[in-house]
């Protein structure tokens, strides 16, 4: 274990790299912005704490949270205090594959905890722990909403679901390998029809 | 009027309140009192501490009393079972991560977690497991951090937000990960920091200069005035023995309202600084130890044949003031002089002083700084401007482009642009503007026809009116409008203090002023009496202890032409004198007539020469009419800020420990540095 689920920490760091929005995001902003009333533009920070995330390598740096508070002109505490709130933005570096393993009731009941033990072998880290070659940070998380389709993970913005072991190993290898996975059931359900 | 009240009942009682109060505040008129943490009269509502907890008649579960509006007809029960269990509840739920250190706590005996806790606390704990550690945050060089104790009532992120005006505290994380902290634990930069002590309701944050120095029980408690600005903030001097441990505002709702500056809080450790404890005389070009009867001799003799004049400081209060006007009229005219910065004056009240209410300033909807800068100068003007601010009020900047916390709009570093186009737009526009002119320019001003300029102006576009007059003069200064109206000045309107070296005086006597080491009195006779060795003792030829602020009563007159009264703490340091016994031996030495023989005769021979003073409290009148004149004319005059440093600002803030700290850590610190510019 080293130190908590990145995006439960309330200690942000640099990159020492400077953050600037990126043009399609510059786009984006200008529309998100348009939807707030005037004067209450800083009601766009959590979409832009989300693009900025996307951006930078999906966590947030101390650049990104001024660069979003002069964008929105707002303090940088309130911005800190909202990326600290939620755990969902990452406050410090993850590895290129962030997987999320639900470990609440249904999917402990149908064994997560199995497939905890196999993505932390195959991707030889440990909860919380990022890879050597930085392509995977492992965390546990609560319930993702995937119940009726546990044990389930989500690893960026793909859920998998109805896991086992091997399946489990097959997603990680294909990850490595480069080669493209089947999103959603692994066992060929469509969304949560019965099994 | 009958509108507004609304017929409620508290604990079984009629009673009749304003509508738009909440149920706490209408407890507090029944004298019911509600247990809070969170809630504070000055700050928005919260409402997270929950410890305010009531019963509402035919509400389903207990309410938090400070967030509930009231309604006609609400019954409100603060005192049964129920109450009593669910505030219980609410502390046990508090005390559960709260550390059981009240021992080494600086909290201790003014804390009110422990006082509450005696209420509602159980014996003992009910939970087994691990409290939880927070790790101490950096919030500079006054504010300790024991952030384990934190309750998260939040009250010190809604200071810094609402009060301060710089929104740099915040609560990081949620649930038990929640913690308040500066933003990347950067030192507070506001001026007011210092506030956030007496606002914690519990040990979390507590002063660094105070940590384990004393208990509240042990201290004395001594009413006194702020003196190292002009606003006169009432504040409470806590002293052991002989020395002086901290210092604390007292509520005024008319002046600082709850809050005191930075320095008047931090600096009384440069109290005991570099003190001047026994006379000093020159002798063959050095300073050496004297005792009184010899300096005093050699004094006299001087006196008798050179012609003296004396200069009033900055921190001199109106006894001494008025003994050194009897004393000097002995020798002619024009030979007192206050204004050692040059400020220009007309002969009124109110050509010297803050015109409009100081806590009035809020209600403007225009506010025009004419070579000021109120956040170093005088921080809790600062603050009533960041209040009208928020009021939606339009803030204009004549002088240096200086960053507030606020946004102003920049005219220019010119008088003149006073008549600007966006300017008189919006002055056209306006119900209630205020100008404010500080001393960047009343002291450089030539011309006494700019100062009437500047009054037609104000008449012109309803800055005065019949009713109200809101030009106001501000400068740093504690004794300044007390001693103009004590008639210490000369005649001279402008540029009093360049103009003094035309009289050719041979011996100046300096009342605490520094000015006294300016070139113009090169070739006179120095002597000082003060009680910090600073530039001013050391270029002069006798050096006379006199006690501080602290260590003898004064009348101090603030800003706004309020006067007020500074107690005597503790006993002068070393040998010495109060200025008025000086005076008076003096007198006696070279038969001038000085009848008061203690200090209560001093005062009352004062108060029945200026009556007007002796109401303290009150803002004396202004009974002359101000001058107007046909045409509009504003000289050309160059700025000079009178403090560019805020934590070093006179002899006695340059003395102490903690505000060389400050500079270093806060105005040194290159990050800070944009902000607190």
């Amino acid at each position: 274990m080293s130190g908590n689920h990145p995006g439960l920490s309330n200690n942000f760091s640099r990159s020492g790299e400077k953050f600037s929005w990126s043009k399609d995001n510059l786009k984006s902003i200008k529309n998100i912005i348009s939807k707030y009333p005037k004067g209450r533009e800083q009601s766009a920070v959590m979409p832009l704490l989300y693009l900025a995330q996307e951006q930078n390598h999906n966590w947030i740096s101390i650049e990104c949270i001024e660069t979003i508070a002069e964008t929105l002109s707002m303090p940088k505490i309130r911005v800190t205090e909202v990326a600290s709130f939620y755990s969902m933005y990452n406050t410090r570096p993850v590895g290129e594959n962030l997987v999320q393993i639900c470990r609440t009731s249904p999917c402990w009941l149908r064994g997560s905890n199995k497939i905890t033990n196999t993505i932390c072998k195959e991707t030889k880290c440990e909860i919380n722990d990022t890879s050597e070659d930085n392509k995977f940070t492992v965390v546990e998380v609560e319930c993702l909403g995937a119940c009726s389709n546990g044990p389930m993970i989500q690893i960026n913005n793909d859920f998998f679901e109805d896991l086992d072991e091997d399946s489990t190993k097959k997603i990680i290898n294909n990850i490595k390998e480069g080669k493209p996975n089947i999103i959603g059931s692994q066992k060929g359900r469509r969304s949560s029809e019965n099994a | 009027m009958s509108q507004n009240l609304i017929n409620i009942k508290i604990n079984q009682k009629e009673i009749q309140v304003d509508k738009n109060l909440t149920v706490m505040q209408a407890c507090e008129i029944a004298g019911e009192e509600i247990p809070r943490f969170c809630y504070h009269d000055k700050l928005s509502i919260a409402g997270n501490c929950r410890m305010c907890l009531v019963e509402i008649e035919k509400a389903p579960k207990l309410v938090s009393s400070c967030t509930m509006p009231l309604m006609e007809g609400m019954s409100i029960i603060t005192n049964s079972e129920k109450v009593n269990a669910g505030r219980k509840g609410v502390m046990e739920f508090l005390l559960i991560n709260h550390p059981l250190d009240c021992p080494i706590c600086d909290q201790g005996g003014e804390c009110d977690l422990q006082d509450q806790a005696m209420y509602y606390g159980f014996d003992k704990s009910r939970y087994k497991e691990n409290k939880r550690a927070v790790e101490n945050k950096n919030m500079g060089p006054l504010v300790n951090t024991i952030m384990t104790r934190c309750i998260h009532c939040t009250r010190c992120v809604r200071f810094a937000t609402e009060v301060a005006g710089v929104p740099e505290l915040g609560m990081l994380g949620r649930g038990e990960n929640a913690e308040i902290t500066t933003y990347l634990e950067q030192s507070i930069t506001s001026e007011l920091s210092g506030n956030v002590i007496d606002l914690c309701p519990v040990g979390a944050l507590t002063s660094k200069p105070y940590q384990f120095k004393a208990r509240p029980w042990e201290l004395k408690r001594t009413d006194s005035i702020d003196i190292f600005d002009s606003v006169g903030s009432n504040i409470r001097v806590d002293s052991r023995a002989e020395e002086i441990l901290r210092v604390t505002p007292r509520t005024n709702e008319f002046i600082n309202e709850e809050w005191i500056s930075d320095k008047v809080r931090f600096n009384y450790d440069g109290y005991y600084q570099q003190r001047i404890d026994t006379p000093y005389i020159r002798k063959n070009q050095k300073l050496s130890n004297s005792s009184w009867e010899e300096s005093l001799k050699i004094l006299k003799n001087k006196l008798k044949s050179l012609k003296p004049l004396a200069l009033i400081g900055e921190h001199v209060d109106l006894e001494t003031g008025y003994s050194i006007n009897k004393f000097m009229s002995n020798f002619g005219k024009d030979n007192v002089e206050c204004r050692t910065d040059n400020q220009a004056i007309l002969e009124n009240l109110d050509s010297y002083r803050f015109n409009t209410p100081l806590n009035e300033i809020e209600n403007s909807d225009l506010i025009i700084l004419l070579g000021t800068n109120p956040k170093i100068e005088t921080p809790i003007i600062n603050h009533k401007i960041f209040k009208a601010y928020n009021n939606n009020s339009r803030i204009f900047n004549i002088g240096k482009d200086i960053s507030f916390n606020y946004q102003t709009e920049y005219l220019g570093d010119k008088l003149s642009d006073l008549n600007s186009e966006k300017l008189i737009k919006a002055l056209n526009r306006s119900t209630n503007p205020i100008i404010i002119i500080g001393s960047a320019f009343l002291n450089k001003i030539k011309n006494i026809k700019t100062l009437k300029s500047i009054f037609t102006f104000a008449n012109k576009y309803k800055v005065i009116s019949k009713d109200k007059n809101n030009l106001n003069f501000l400068n740093p200064y504690a004794s300044r409008v007390g001693q103009l109206i004590l008639g210490n000045t000369t005649k001279n309107l402008c540029e009093p203090f360049s103009k003094l070296k035309k009289n050719k005086f041979e011996i100046v006597l300096s009342f605490g002023s520094e000015h006294i080491a300016s070139e113009q009195f090169d070739n006179c006779f120095r002597v000082y009496f003060g009680h910090h060795g600073d530039e001013g003792a050391m270029k002069s030829d006798i050096i006379l202890p006199t006690p501080l602020y602290t260590e003898k009563n004064g009348i101090f007159v603030n800003i706004e032409g309020r006067p007020q009264e500074a107690k005597k703490c503790h006993n002068p340091i070393g040998s010495a004198k109060e200025e008025w016994s000086i005076v008076k031996k003096l007198s006696e030495e070279l038969s001038f007539v000085f009848e008061p023989n203690t200090f209560d005769q001093l005062r009352s021979e004062l108060l029945n020469n200026y009556p007007k003073l002796s109401i303290f409290q009150e803002i004396l009148i202004n009974d002359k009419t101000t001058p107007i004149i046909s045409d509009i004319e504003f000289e050309e005059c160059k700025t000079q800020y009178p403090i560019n440093n805020f934590y070093m600002s006179d002899v006695i803030s340059k003395n102490s420990v903690t505000m060389a700290k400050c500079v270093e850590e806060i105005i040194s610190t290159p990050s800070l540095l944009e902000k607190s510019a």
